[in-house]
């Protein structure tokens, strides 16, 4: 083990609690959300008992702490990503990200770089989260532009061999992401950002499942625009981060109008604040941006590369001991190089559901059915399936407990 | 593991197995195709009245054994059943799945049924249970309609 797991699962207060009747939790779900250590919750709590005021707003000692606080989570958030403060745009989730580029693009100007109508093709990939589809399927429908995707290979790999057909010319956005919710697959960005740049269109990439499992450079890894959702990364729920370079934050018009994003009102116009004030109408959600600042200082002490390398190690253990039982059919890459601590599969005879409750009564917390990624699932001819998803504070133990639990529930359920 | 052969009682385990009135009819009144989006199941329902009876009810579907014995008993439940009887089963089944575990499910009107109910001690499970239910009544709604 990279990690020493038993120390930091006393960081998390929730792994002092039961399960169904005394039962130790075993919480392999962190792909839909993660545990909080008490640094975060603390944050959040000194927030509200101590500083709690409008940020950017009031003249008075305690609106001085919020903003201070809440612009330091900003720069922490800048450092986590190797990008600057001004680039981190503070959103509450990544799905508000996606849809706040996906409306900016239809507020642009004609003729502005960001302008998209029925010339322009959108591509995405078939093994987007519903958050990096719908966005871009209902910007199709709104602008007249064509859709395109990638699809997926059998082994769950992204199928680039069309790269040529699918990003050219007309190509005003290519929004991906950087590792699959349901196959674990980590997608090489480089090729892609390269083709899409080289025809002038706008990288966006979906990272919620690897900025809080690896370390993620956004400006060298060279896309435009990159989100993730703090409560996958240890921090609050209603907070997320959009990155954008500098740039380009600065020409994209603003999608949510209201207090704060202004430079200047009248009657009849406005105009906007500088990047990234301008995408952050209304008083944010301090307390949790706060706490995002604690969760990622958290996960830095720790060092993302030891993260990863402790998923990567759970994941090869966990891909190996599944695949051993009869009946089982892993959905997703068989060997552990480029992937995440994602492993999702099903069991010949148990329907997920089934398998998701009988595992739920040992106290093992998975997640069920099409992940949101509906379209993905359905390409791969499985109406659902069985996720475990890993982080720092799982060990062997958890997936032997998992593994040992999948056996049981065949013989219950008489297979 | 008492709690959980609540849930999974050998009635249902035994539909899910070998289930009633599975493979869709050639003919029929109505067909309704009903999902659970936050899981996926799926359920296709055919419907066929004789006046006020419910002459046949045929059905195809992927799902979990909640889902699918659910709608294999209530085919069966409500096959040669008036429709003013479906709709005393329907609501008595509706408010037993709603009763967080303190329904006192009735044998004479459920029977079979009564199997499901360790359901509604499980909030995420209600739904599945109720799939195949609500498809019965949106495809006797519109069977009516047309008859």
């Amino acid at each position: 083990m990279s990690l020493d797991v038993e120390r930091i699962r006393k960081d998390f207060p929730i792994f002092t609690r039961t399960i169904r009747d005394g039962k130790k939790l075993i919480y392999l779900d962190s792909g839909a959300t993660s545990q909080k250590p008490q640094v975060v919750i603390d944050a959040e709590i000194d927030f509200y008992k101590l500083h709690n005021a409008a940020a950017h707003r009031g003249a008075h000692q305690l609106a001085e702490e919020a903003t201070e606080l809440f612009e330091a989570a900003r720069e922490t958030v800048a450092a986590f990503l190797g990008a600057d403060s001004q680039e981190i745009v503070f959103t509450k989730g990544a799905t508000e990200s996606l849809n706040l580029l996906a409306y900016a693009f239809t507020n642009a100007e004609p003729g502005s770089r960001f302008a998209i109508g029925p010339e322009h093709t959108i591509v995405v990939s078939e093994m987007e989260h519903h958050a990096n589809l719908i966005p871009w399927q209902q910007l199709a429908k709104r602008s007249g532009a064509a859709l395109k995707w990638f699809s997926v290979t059998p082994d769950g790999r992204l199928d680039e061999s069309n790269i040529d057909s699918l990003i050219t010319e007309k190509t005003k956005i290519v929004a991906i992401t950087q590792q699959s919710n349901v196959l674990g697959t980590i997608v090489n960005l480089d090729q892609i950002i390269k083709k899409a740049h080289a025809v002038g269109a706008v990288v966006i990439v979906d990272a919620c499942q690897s900025v809080p499992h690896v370390a993620v450079n956004a400006r060298k890894l060279g896309a435009d625009f990159l989100t993730f959702s703090g409560h996958k990364a240890l921090g609050p729920t209603g907070v997320g981060v959009l990155w954008g370079s500098y740039e380009l934050l600065n020409e994209l018009p603003p999608f949510l109008f209201g207090g704060s994003m202004i430079e200047n009102v009248t009657m009849t116009d406005a105009t906007w604040a500088q990047a990234p004030k301008k995408f952050e109408a209304g008083v944010p959600n301090m307390a949790q941006v706060v706490g995002l600042g604690a969760a990622l200082k958290y996960l830095q002490n720790i060092g993302m590369d030891a993260i990863h390398k402790h998923e990567e190690e759970l994941t090869s253990y966990l891909l190996t001991e599944l695949g051993k039982i009869e009946g089982i059919a892993i959905v997703g890459p068989l060997d552990s190089s480029m992937r995440g601590g994602i492993v999702s599969f099903t069991v010949e005879g148990i329907h997920p559901h089934d398998l998701g409750q009988y595992l739920d009564s040992l106290g093992i917390a998975v997640r069920t059915g099409h992940h949101c990624a509906w379209p993905l699932t359905r390409a791969l001819g499985v109406p659902a399936t069985t996720r475990a998803s890993m982080y720092l504070y799982n060990d062997f133990s958890d997936l032997d407990a998992l593994v040992g639990g999948v056996k049981d529930a065949k013989k219950y359920f008489g297979q | 593991m008492m709690q959980l052969d609540n849930l999974y009682q050998e009635v249902i385990l035994d539909h899910y197995k070998h289930p009633e009135n599975k493979g869709l009819s050639t003919t029929f009144d109505a067909q309704v195709h009903h999902i659970n989006p936050s899981c996926g199941d799926e359920i296709t329902l055919n419907i066929s009245l004789e006046g006020p009876v419910v002459k046949a009810i045929s059905w195809d579907g992927v799902g979990c054994s909640i889902s699918q014995a659910s709608v294999s008993i209530m085919s069966g439940l409500m096959i040669g059943k008036d429709l003013s009887a479906a709709q005393l089963i329907f609501d008595n089944f509706v408010q037993l799945m709603q009763s967080k575990g303190s329904g006192k499910p009735d044998e004479t009107i459920l029977e079979d049924a009564v199997s499901l109910t360790g359901v509604s001690q499980y909030p995420a499970r209600i739904k599945c249970a109720l799939l195949g239910w609500m498809a019965f009544k949106d495809a006797s709604v519109q069977a009516q309609k047309k008859n």
